[in-house]
């Protein structure tokens, strides 16, 4: 008996002490299932890239638009909106004659960078790859993983065409461009049920005060004031929207960018975390966890609105719903118009395949392309990175953010991404999901240890 | 080979039984090796970088206590560790009571034992994340149990654990426990099968009442059984994870999180791999706690019998 207790309790001791180490090769695994899923589905179409690579090295002449190779690119975009979105991405590249091969990791980036992350570091990686602009991939660039696109860069003037030039400059490290960014995500909107207000009686609010003042009203018709989904993202999403509003962007820049700890303590942040408990108190029936379950409470009619990023605007588009007659939004909270140029980059892992390599830099020359910027950025509801696109197709709520994205720098902030790193983040996403979830706990207390995390944060 | 002749009578010994039992030896040396190399050395790796400042890649700058006061002053970490304490006592408490009683209740030699015990057992078939997400959704209070007794009019009926930040953990809990028991009761049940008839035929000849023989003869011979079981089941509440991100995703707000989840999302949602290696680290101190006296108790005793 003791020989077999002694391997049950083996067993179950080593399953303990490996928690940490299993995490990561359950990482691993998915990645490698991913990319036997990835291969496994483009079986013919592999051979026929590999076929062609041969071919290509002994010509040696690697301009030849023919005869491309595979690339496989991983991307968390797979929301229909966001899949269509992809489409015209892979679209264009395979127009080149090469092939896009699609290596989608469902769930946010929360669930997929891991993946990629290890697939990078596990010396597996992918020809291309989406991160978010900022510093999520600042290690993997330091640790020479990462391919250097600054030739490209200056051959096809990237410094002069994307705007605003911060979201060149997070791409930036000691100098050289290391990813191409896409497109340009704003997070600074309060999306409005028409409905909503006109079953309660009340006007549409046109900034975030009245929008409070009309609460009451709301509630007596049944409504939730405020949807909100309880994920800590997006709790800590409410915060820094109301943060960059309510006190205004010098205030963000001065807590996010500059972590000015004493300006934390302050009565302008006091006011924002005020600000975050009345939110806190709207959104308390709320119950729903995913963002566009939120969203669809909006949609429907049963909540007044959701402070949300502009990619709520695909699911008003896919319930049909027009902007200024079936929904109305309010960039910067109708208070103070900013908007926060966050958004999505690809990076290029460096690749041993010469013609992948060169593969690599026509797929990120054809992603800054005036007409993939429009086709793509149209179908994923975010705004392109390049100033002179055509956009009349554009809608309401599209050229509003346009119109303060021309404003210029003024009106811009960074992402926190871009501004801290991951670590501190997570921190702050933290105490938010607790503020949000605990009525008991006070301004004075979330704001002592917003201050706390401000002063340790990188 | 050479020095044979030399050898002296001791040392002759002592490699004749290093010889003994040969095959069996070197059939063990790779799992000898793997928990050597993979799982200590593993586990000596994790303990030196959670004593450095790693980010997202492991580097070795030490920082010396840093990673562990920062963790210990985190609330989240204090309210998974608190979270650790009530769902494992509970967890240990319940499982094992109710896990013995039906395993007593199935020993009474009932008809359709076998359909009862695969009932029983069937929820430990599914895994942990459909556990989680099915009682997700009986928990859920506008389709779940809620929603259908508010349907049935009593409209004032309000049961929503997990929507609740003072109350969630039960809810895992029941969760946890609807999963585990019927293991438990399995383990119990061959415990009670592996008590020699005769005992009870002498017990109910002494006129002793059957819940006195459970409790001061059946349950004490039971003893490896009930220490295998108590051993799979403290080691499974330390590592609880996948249940949560099932149920809760550690809500609401932060107040159903777990050290384990702790540790994958400083790990590799926060890049902060020194914070993770930390949390990880002082997650092994209980199980070592729980282990090392057992194994003592359990190997010193088999040597000396």
């Amino acid at each position: 008996m003791s020989n077999r207790t002694m391997m049950i309790a083996l067993a179950a001791f080593v399953a303990v002490i490996m928690t940490a180490p299993a995490c990561k090769k359950g990482g691993e695994n998915k990645a490698g299932d991913k990319a036997g899923e990835t291969k496994a589905g483009s079986g013919d179409t592999a051979k026929a890239g590999s076929g062609s690579d041969t071919a290509k090295a002994g010509s040696g002449d690697t301009a030849k638009p023919a005869g491309g190779v595979d690339l496989e690119v991983t991307h968390w975009w797979t929301s229909g909106g966001e899949a269509a979105a992809v489409a015209e991405l892979a679209k264009a590249f395979n127009a080149t004659g090469n092939k896009w091969v699609d290596g989608a990791i469902a769930g946010s980036g929360d669930v997929a960078r891991p993946v990629m992350i290890s697939r990078i570091t596990g010396g597996d990686p992918m020809a291309a790859t989406q991160f978010n602009h900022g510093r999520q991939a600042e290690e993997l660039v330091q640790a020479g993983l990462m391919r250097d696109l600054t030739d490209l860069a200056t051959k096809e003037h990237w410094k002069e065409i994307i705007r605003p030039a911060s979201l060149l400059d997070s791409c930036t490290l000691n100098g050289k461009i290391y990813c191409a960014p896409v497109n340009i995500h704003s997070q600074q909107w309060l999306w409005i049920s028409n409905k909503a207000f006109k079953d309660a009686g009340v006007a549409i609010p046109t900034n975030w005060n009245e929008f409070v003042a009309a609460a009451p009203a709301l509630e007596k018709a049944g409504k939730v004031p405020l949807a909100q989904g309880r994920q800590s993202w997006q709790l800590t999403l409410t915060f820094q929207v109301l943060l960059a509003t309510i006190a205004g962007p010098d205030a963000y820049k001065k807590v996010f960018g500059a972590k000015d700890k004493a300006f934390a303590a302050g009565p302008e942040i006091t006011k924002v975390f005020q600000a975050a408990e009345q939110a806190r108190k709207l959104s308390a029936k709320s119950t729903v966890q995913e963002w566009n379950q939120a969203t669809a409470m909006v949609i429907k009619g049963d909540a007044g609105g959701q402070i949300m990023g502009d990619w709520a605007r695909g699911e008003f588009q896919v319930a049909g719903q027009a902007a200024g007659k079936d929904y109305t939004c309010l960039p910067g909270l109708g208070v103070n118009e900013v908007l926060q140029t966050g958004g999505d980059a690809f990076y290029f892992p460096k690749l041993k395949d010469e013609a992948k390599s060169k593969a690599q830099e026509t797929l990120a020359s054809v992603l800054l392309s005036k007409e993939t910027q429009v086709a793509f950025n149209l179908k994923k509801g975010s705004l392109p990175v390049r100033g002179d696109v055509d956009l009349n197709t554009a809608d309401e709520c599209m050229k509003k953010g346009l119109a303060i994205l021309a404003k210029g720098p003024a009106a811009i902030i960074p992402a926190p991404d871009q501004l801290m790193t991951a670590d501190s983040n997570t921190q702050i996403n933290d105490l938010f999901a607790e503020f949000f979830a605990k009525p008991e706990m006070t301004v004075k207390d979330a704001q002592k240890r917003f201050v706390a995390l401000i002063a340790s944060a990188k | 080979m050479l020095d044979e002749p030399r050898m002296t009578a001791p040392s002759r010994k002592r490699r004749s039984q290093l010889l003994r039992n040969l095959n069996a030896k070197v059939a063990s040396i790779p799992m000898i090796l793997t928990a050597v190399v993979v799982f200590v050395g593993g586990t000596a790796w994790t303990i030196v970088y959670s004593f450095t400042s790693s980010k997202l890649l492991p580097r070795l700058n030490f920082v010396g206590l840093e990673q562990y006061e920062r963790l210990w002053v985190t609330p989240r970490w204090l309210v998974a560790i608190k979270n650790l304490a009530i769902y494992g006592a509970l967890s240990l408490t319940f499982s094992l009571v109710i896990g013995f009683l039906l395993a007593a209740l199935m020993d009474q030699k009932i008809r359709f034992e076998n359909t009862f015990r695969t009932i029983f057992l069937y929820p430990f078939a599914l895994s942990f994340i459909v556990t989680g997400l099915i009682w997700q959704w009986i928990l859920n209070p506008s389709f779940g149990i809620q929603g259908v007794v508010r349907s049935l009019g009593w409209t004032s009926f309000s049961f929503d654990p997990l929507y609740n930040s003072d109350i969630v953990i039960y809810g895992v809990l029941i969760a946890g426990l609807w999963q585990g028991t019927g293991l438990v009761m399995c383990l119990m049940l061959a415990g009670l099968r592996s008590v020699d008839e005769d005992i009870w035929k002498a017990a109910r000849l002494d006129g002793i009442p059957t819940w006195k023989t459970y409790l001061f003869i059946v349950i004490p011979m039971m003893r490896p059984v009930l220490i295998t079981t108590l051993v799979i089941i403290t080691t499974g509440i330390v590592r609880v994870y996948d249940i949560v991100v099932a149920q809760t995703s550690g809500g609401p707000g932060i107040a159903s999180e777990v050290p384990a989840k702790y540790v994958y999302d400083y790990m590799f949602l926060a890049q902060n791999l020194g914070q993770g290696f930390a949390a990880s680290t002082m997650m092994l101190i209980p199980v070592i706690i729980v282990i090392v006296p057992w194994a003592y108790l359990q190997f010193g005793r088999g040597r000396r019998g």
